[in-house]
């Protein structure tokens, strides 16, 4: 977001600038879009670096990044939610494609996908609150995995958005601290990104 | 037939395998028992005297033989050295593999001696790195370093080696090593609907211009881009990295493009309607105001890398290969196309006449010029002395950063590929001493002349030594007007004439220096001596030779381009 800041500060007329909210609740700027881009990569020492490292050096933003392994051990999934133009977005995907240890980029926005967060949150517990805490975790269908004499440890999943919404429910509520995952996605239906099994390569 | 074998020699076997017999380097603490190893082997090693140097040297040796360039230093500060090596190949896409020492595997990390995260400072200005980290894996980690560095849109490799690593003992069998990159594969081969779309539009078209690049030098096209002008008549402009891949006498040929092109190519450019862009990749150097570069014209853009299509200009047939395959598959179709209507050619032709006479009519308005006194040495001068006596054969020009690298682009007529040597992308000051003895490694018997500024050559001027000890005849041409002459020119042009700490008071006496090393030196302060000091000193064959040319002190690059500027608004004069 440095970025937007720094447009601002220029272009001295904050309407100008002003952001749009979109899904998930970040801002982004006029023209550009929000992406969630699906990265596998070679399970191996340093290559979180060189993909965070490409987005840094060529001033792309990142949203939020998801990073684990995959049911095959020698290959994890990456999930990059990005904002850029077009044209941006098209040069990310290029350069994450010649990053050596990246298998494939498939950029699912457009897609028929399905996308989820997690969210850990820790709320203040006390008398007044405990009632409207337990209201609000059966509406939101989230779980209370930790109770401490005075505070809880909430879980929920859900698409950021409703995320936001939970969190801005309890700001007024003795809200604690927050830990998010960012997203993870997979396309919808049989479609998979091709999972590249090394040991079958001769 | 495996054999068990301790880590420095698996690397130097390793590096045989590949064919390399050339290594550029200098020893220190984390690489000594690598080097135990070499003292009984059969290389070529040149010892440099700094480390940026050797990685100059192996870019220089690199592109005049068209192979892998092989650097070999310490860690920490022998590795960090060879940074601004490194970038520069990296921007200019030269195939480098360079191995730096790495203390023992159990001390990283914790700030040992000459201990620095090589692979962390060069992961942006490489195209990949390596931290060896189990002896089993050296053999496949050098294998995949030279297939990285040499194919696909090349570049620089870094293999970091710990020294408890290389002292371990492991199989090896180099023909049987298998390379693990799943996620690398190059696309050479062009799209044929893409390719055909392109020869349509390339026959619609009136105005076309060839804009040639890098690539074509990297993939050795140079034939292919000759027959495809020459068969079509098509008008050719070349960026500073491709000066030599077309002929630079050739009746279609318009010079360089781009912030100090010819008038003619700038103009052809900006007025032509087809661009056909061949292993370029559309530099603000080239491009000036992307928004008014060649506002006419379609974009056919023919690139190993899908990342440089459309980066900074929209480009309209975008074709992803390697330049000399798709190139001739182009030519293939054309000659089809040719074979079934030969009157398409002679009418083909003759649409095109109308434009080589704008052509013809902007060389003669604004040629590259300058004024002579008959006594001041002009630098263009110097250069175009030395193309006339030597017409551009068996010659390789490589050249520092700065006016003394434009002038040089602009009057020394490259005619072959591999022979006009420059860092075009990272400019960096204090390339073209060490590249030319990289140049001269690589081709013993050609004449390798290092056009120099008074500025740029004192940022590698310890290689004369290197040079010296190695019999490298290199000729370097000092163009000295005791400025940062290109600094300077924007200044007087663009910074009402302050030239603030442009000025270089102190000054050696290169003649002394050169001297001082063992190599010759001479000093030309006459027109009149241009020509005989410049016959004499390409006689040498043993020694280094420093000319210092003591040039008009404020003698600018025209034509120009301001930074930012429509490539049709130059400064003539």
């Amino acid at each position: 977001m440095a970025k937007s800041i720094e447009k601002r500060k220029k272009s001295g007329t904050e309407d100008a600038w002003w952001p749009r909210p979109v899904r998930g609740g970040e801002c982004v700027e006029a023209g550009e879009e929000r992406h969630i881009i699906s990265v596998l990569v070679l399970n191996e020492f340093g290559v979180l670096t060189r993909v965070a490292g490409l987005f840094s050096g060529r001033g792309y933003n990142i949203e939020s990044l998801s990073v684990a392994e995959t049911a095959n051990p020698e290959i994890s999934r990456m999930t990059i939610v990005t904002t850029g133009e077009a044209a941006v977005i098209e040069q990310i995907i290029k350069h994450l494609r010649k990053l050596i240890p990246v298998l494939k980029v498939v950029d699912v926005t457009d897609k028929p996908h399905v996308e989820r967060e997690l969210l850990l949150l820790k709320v203040r517990a006390t008398e007044e609150n405990k009632n409207e805490i337990f209201r609000l975790v059966d509406i939101f269908r989230a779980r209370i995995i930790d109770v401490s004499p005075n505070s809880y440890v909430i879980e929920l999943t859900g698409d950021p958005d409703k995320l936001n919404v939970f969190i801005d429910l309890f700001r007024n509520m003795g809200l604690l601290e927050v830990a998010r995952t960012g997203i993870v996605s997979l396309q919808r239906g049989r479609v998979t990104l091709k999972e590249y099994d090394p040991k079958k390569e001769v | 037939m495996a054999e068990r074998l301790k880590g420095t020699r698996i690397l130097l076997e390793s590096l045989k395998k590949e064919g390399v017999d050339t290594i550029f380097g200098l020893p220190g603490g984390a690489v000594i028992e690598i080097y135990d190893e070499l003292f009984d082997m059969d290389f070529h090693h040149i010892l440099v005297r700094h480390e940026q140097a050797a990685a100059h040297a192996a870019d220089g040796y690199a592109r005049a033989s068209g192979k892998v360039g092989v650097v070999l230093v310490t860690s920490g500060p022998g590795a960090t050295n060879t940074v601004t090596g490194i970038a520069s190949a990296y921007m200019d896409s030269v195939p480098i593999v360079v191995f730096t020492g790495q203390v023992p595997t159990y001390l990283i990390g914790n700030d040992a001696f000459q201990e620095v995260d090589m692979v962390g400072i060069t992961r942006p200005i490489t195209k990949h790195n390596f931290l060896v980290k189990d002896v089993n894996d050296l053999a496949r980690i050098v294998k995949e370093a030279f297939y990285i560095a040499r194919t696909g849109r090349p570049g620089p490799v870094v293999v970091d080696l710990p020294k408890d690593v290389l002292a371990e003992w492991a199989e090896f069998d180099y023909d049987r090593v298998e390379m693990k990159l799943p996620g690398y594969k190059p696309n050479v081969k062009g799209h044929i609907g893409q390719i055909k779309k392109a020869v349509n539009k390339i026959f619609e078209a009136r105005r076309p211009v060839l804009y040639i690049g890098g690539g074509v030098i990297s993939s050795n096209a140079s034939e292919e881009i000759r027959e495809l002008a020459r068969l079509l008549h098509i008008p050719v402009t070349s960026t500073l990295m491709a000066l030599g891949a077309y002929p630079g006498d050739d009746p279609l040929f318009l010079g360089m493009l781009g912030m100090h092109g010819t008038f003619r190519a700038n103009m052809a450019v900006t007025e032509s309607d087809l661009l056909i862009a061949v292993g370029a990749r559309f530099d603000d150097r080239v491009t000036g105001d992307v928004n008014q570069f060649a506002p006419q014209a379609e974009i056919i853009h023919i690139d190993i890398d899908p990342a440089s299509i459309s980066k900074n200009v929209q480009v309209d047939i975008p074709i992803v290969g390697d330049v000399k395959i798709v190139v001739r598959d182009m030519l293939k179709i054309i000659k089809d196309i040719i074979q079934k209507k030969p009157e398409k050619l002679e009418q083909y032709h003759k649409d095109l006449e109308p434009w080589h006479e704008s052509i013809e009519r902007w060389k003669e308005t604004y040629p590259l010029a300058y004024r002579r006194d008959g006594k001041t040495v002009k630098p263009q001068f110097v250069i175009e002395t030395l193309y006339k006596i030597t017409k551009g054969e068996n010659i390789i020009i490589t050249t520092e950063v700065g006016q003394n690298q434009m002038w040089a682009a602009q009057y020394f007529l490259a005619k072959y590929p591999r022979t006009f040597i420059t860092s075009g992308g990272l400019g960096a000051m204090g390339y073209g001493f060490p590249a030319a003895i990289g140049a001269q490694v690589a081709r013993p018997d050609a004449t390798v002349v290092d056009i120099a500024g008074d500025g740029s050559i004192q940022m590698n001027i310890q290689e004369l030594a290197t040079a010296v000890q190695y019999h490298l005849p290199v000729k370097i041409f000092i163009l000295n007007n005791k400025f940062l002459g290109m600094v300077r020119q924007w200044q007087e042009l663009f910074y009402d004439r302050k030239y603030s700490y442009t000025c270089e008071e102190v000054q050696p006496d290169f003649v002394k220096l050169a001297e001082a090393y063992g190599a010759k030196g001479f000093i030309v302060d006459r027109e009149e001596m241009v020509e005989p000091v410049i016959l004499e000193v390409l006689q040498e064959r043993d020694k280094p030779v420093v000319v210092e040319f003591l040039i008009e002190r404020e003698e600018n690059v025209f034509p120009m381009v301001p930074a930012g500027g429509a490539l049709n608004k130059m400064l003539l004069v």
